[in-house]
Formats: structure tokens, sequence, C-alpha cells
């Protein structure tokens, strides 16, 4: 059933919003017209190093943001304190952060002279800038906030008169968060993971600046793209297509999850 | 409507525009140029230079896509041709500077480095410039010269991110411009000429330049005895 002022859209702000789009698409076309075609097989194919490295670190990433964010967000739904809008900005922190500064701040942080990198490598030998460990921590960095703002709000959403029956009958806190919110969110989350997923897997700033450039190590599909840029330009719009063709297959499948 | 398509109107020009003054110049150059290129522009009387700074390869591929600069400043001899393969070139690029490799390690050397060959030691964690740009290629000429072969941990994509790597002691040791080794937390490592490639460096007026009168007084400028010893003065060999 439609309301009666559907379709009701003034047209100057049609005008605008057309404006906006070319402004979204225009890019997006052009990409598509300068598009190298015949190329386009053979040019993923010589960066099958990147896209497996692409693959490996944000699955990875996504799974770490999972592990942390899902919590973080039941934490933000459910938790009773005041500082619980700082929380909320914190989190959403590397969303608006420049991704270098994201990248310094990591170095700053975890590089080797940093106040908790040189405590990892002091108690385990683990170097986090130059390896492939480094480039999971730093798309884990930025994919966080998706995972942990979108559980939140599938938390939120839950019918919570289930939990209130499920402790009347003696379930404590974990169990009500493990028996019934977390198979009740499981929509929401996949949603979150999808998105931290799409952020990861197109992360560069800080990727580059925190755990450097090496083909098979640390060159994810967006650094690869960088570089050919400079040797291959048509190499580089192949590859950035197939990046974009990917992120909005990304974005449908996550939109249904989320409408379901 | 009209009062927000202006807006936006307004804003796209007023971006778009700004920075016509007197005496100005759009100067692309290479990173490792980023100092002595405003000291260059001071001295020559420049009211105003706005310096573009990006690896050479990311300047031709700037100019391709037709960034509106004036003057290009390139750190080698295959990125100034590629210029001139694009068309873009008023005249002939023009070598006005040269420069040579170092060592760059932490201050006071503490792995006690002394010839390229150190840099092979296992365990040591070695940053090189990306074979893309011009220190990256100076770098392969450099270790085939000398037949030293390195794992570097990452192949960065500028000689200024090589160095900040070291600085700020991600890196044990990089190979970057003599040049570019005089500042705070590191010191250098010289390398004997009979290895050192010679850097050269080329300055190109495009043929799109807004004033090219002036962008080409500037590069004539770049070739008299009071710019070499400027570049002197920075380490460049002038």
């Amino acid at each position: 059933m439609r309301p009666a002022t559907a379709g009701n859209i003034p047209a100057r702000l049609i005008a605008l919003a057309t404006l906006g789009l070319v402004l979204l698409m225009g890019p997006l076309i052009g990409l598509l017209i300068r598009m190298p075609w015949t190329r386009l097989l053979g040019d993923v194919g010589d960066a099958g190093t990147a896209v497996r490295v692409s693959v490996f670190v944000s699955v990875s990433a996504t799974a770490v943001a999972a592990g942390l964010g899902v919590p973080l967000g039941w934490v933000l739904a459910r938790g009773r304190f005041r500082a619980r809008a700082v929380l909320r900005a914190v989190i959403l922190l590397p969303i608006v952060l420049p991704p270098v500064v994201s990248g310094v701040a990591l170095l700053a942080s975890l590089g080797r002279s940093g106040p908790i990198g040189s405590v990892l490598g002091e108690l385990f030998g683990l170097t986090l800038p130059f390896t492939m460990a480094g480039a999971v921590v730093a798309a884990a960095f930025v994919a966080l906030p998706f995972v942990a703002l979108v559980s939140e709000a599938g938390f939120q959403g839950l019918d919570r008169n289930l939990e209130d029956v499920a402790a009347t009958l003696g379930a404590g806190p974990w169990r009500r968060f493990r028996r019934i919110a977390l198979p009740q969110a499981l929509p929401a989350l996949g949603a979150g993971l999808v998105l931290g997923w799409a952020r990861a897997i197109g992360e560069f700033g800080a990727t580059i600046t925190f755990a450097g450039n090496l083909s098979g190590r640390t060159q994810t599909l967006p650094l690869a793209i960088f570089f050919e840029l400079e040797r291959d330009p048509e190499a580089a719009f192949s590859l950035s297509l197939v990046l974009v063709l990917v992120s909005l297959g990304v974005l449908f499948t996550a939109r249904r999850a989320w409408s379901r | 409507m009209r009062g927000g398509l202006a807006l936006v109107a307004v804003v796209l020009l007023g971006t778009a525009c700004s920075g016509t003054g007197e005496r100005h110049l759009i100067v692309g150059a290479a990173s490792s140029m980023t100092e002595v290129a405003h000291r260059l522009a001071d001295s020559y009387g420049l009211a105003h230079i706005e310096l573009s700074v990006a690896g050479s390869q990311v300047l031709v591929a700037q100019v391709r896509e037709g960034a509106p600069l004036d003057v290009v400043l390139t750190a080698d001899a295959g990125t100034a041709r590629a210029l001139v393969d694009l068309g873009a070139v008023a005249g002939r690029p023009i070598l006005f500077a040269r420069n040579r490799l170092a060592i760059a390690v932490a201050a006071g050397n503490p792995l006690a480095i002394s010839e390229l060959a150190d840099l092979a030691r296992p365990g040591l964690t070695v940053v090189l410039a990306a074979p893309e740009v011009p220190a990256g290629q100076y770098t392969a000429r450099l270790l085939e010269n000398a037949a030293v072969s390195i794992s570097p941990s990452s192949l960065e994509p500028s000689v200024r991110s090589v160095l900040a790597k070291v600085q700020l002691g991600e890196a044990d040791a990089g190979i970057v411009y003599q040049t570019d080794l005089e500042r705070s937390g590191i010191s250098g490592v010289e390398l004997p000429d009979e290895i050192n490639p010679v850097t050269e460096y080329y300055a190109a007026v495009l043929k799109e330049a807004s004033d090219p009168g002036r962008a080409e007084a500037f590069v004539a400028y770049l070739q008299t005895p009071e710019a070499a010893g400027i570049l002197r003065e920075f380490g460049f060999l002038a």
C-alpha cells in the first residue's frame, strides 16, 4: 500500500539529485568508456598475486573485525554507562579519518619503536610493519567500525521480551547473548561483516603507510593498481573495474541481507 | 532550485579558478626536489610558486590526464622522455642538476653498516624505492653495478617514504639520494663512485603552461650560476 504522498518529489530536488548522481556515476562511466575490454582477463591474471594477497588479507581482517566488532556492538547496544557516546565516537573515528592518518597512527603505536609495537617485539618477537599481519591489522582497523556499528543497530532492533523471558527462566547474560540475541541478529551481523569486508578489500592508505608495499606479502590489489597506474595505465583501469564490480556486488548482497 | 544550483556552481568555480595571481607558477617537482625547489623559486623572485610534489612517474601520469602544470622537474631522463613522448613539452627538457645515491641508516649507525653488501645481511629490514619511481630505477642500477642482491621488506612509493621509514626506526636501512640525508634522526653512508649511478634532473616547460614566457624564464634561471650555487648548497651536483 503506497502512501498518498509517494511520487511527490519537487522538480527542483529531482534536478539537484540528478546532478548528485552525475557526480557519483560520472567517474565510473568514464572508467567503463576507457576500459580496454580485450585486456581484462590478461590483466587480472597478471595481478594474480595481488588478488591472492587481497583475498587473504581482507578475509582475515574481516574475521578479526567480527571477533572484536560484534562484542563492541553488543556493549553499545546493551551497556548502561555514561561514556557510551564517547565510546561510539572512538569506534567511528577510523571511518572519518583519512586512511593515511590511520597508517601514521598505527606506525606510531604498533611500529617497531612504538609503545605497543616494541612490547610485541620483545615479548613475542612479533613485528607488524612490512608483514602480512601488519596489512591485516591495517585493514581490520578500518573495517572494525562498520562491523561494530551495524551489529549495534542489529542488536538494538531485537525484541527484548525473548531475552527477558530467558532471564526469568534462569539464562545468564552469556547464554542470553549466545542463544537468543546472536541467532536473531544474524542477518544484520552478516550485513556488517560484508560492509567491513568491502572496506577492508579497498584499503589503501593505512596499508601502504603501515605495512609497506611488497609483492606477495603486503601488496594488495589497491596498491597494485596505484603502482600499475604509473607503469601501465590501461592495466590499472582493468583492475579498478574489477574492484568496482566486486564492491557493487557486495553492496547489493549486503543490502538484500539487510532488508530481510 | 536556483539557490541550490548557484551554490554548487559558485563552490566549483571558486575552487577551480583560485590562484591566478601575478608572478605565479605551478611546478610539478620530483619528491627529492621538495626543499630546493622552494629556495630556487624564492631566489628567482617568484611571488608565489605552487609546488605539486610527487614521484616523477606520478607527475607524468598527472600531465597525461591534463593537470594544469607550467613546469615539471623530473628526477631522471626516462620520465623526461615520457613527457616528450606525450607531446606535452615545449622545446626540450633541460638537464639542470645531478645527484648521487647513499644509504640512510638510523642516527649514529648502530648496526655498523659500512657498505652496500652489508644490506644483504640476514635479519636486516631494508626498504627501497619502488622500480616505478626514478630512485628505484637508480637503485636497481646501483645493485647491478655492485653485484649485490637485497631482499627488501618494502618497495616504497617515493624516495621520501623510504627516508621516513628509516627516520621512524621502522627500517634499519634504505637507499635514498645523497641530498636526502640532511635531516635529524638519520645518518648516511656514502657509496663509492664506481658503482654509484649519476642521477639526472630535467626541467621541462609544458605546452599548456598558462604563461609560457614566465615558465621558460624560470627554467632558464635554473641553469644560471646563482641557481647552481643553491643546488650545490642542498647537496646536488650542478
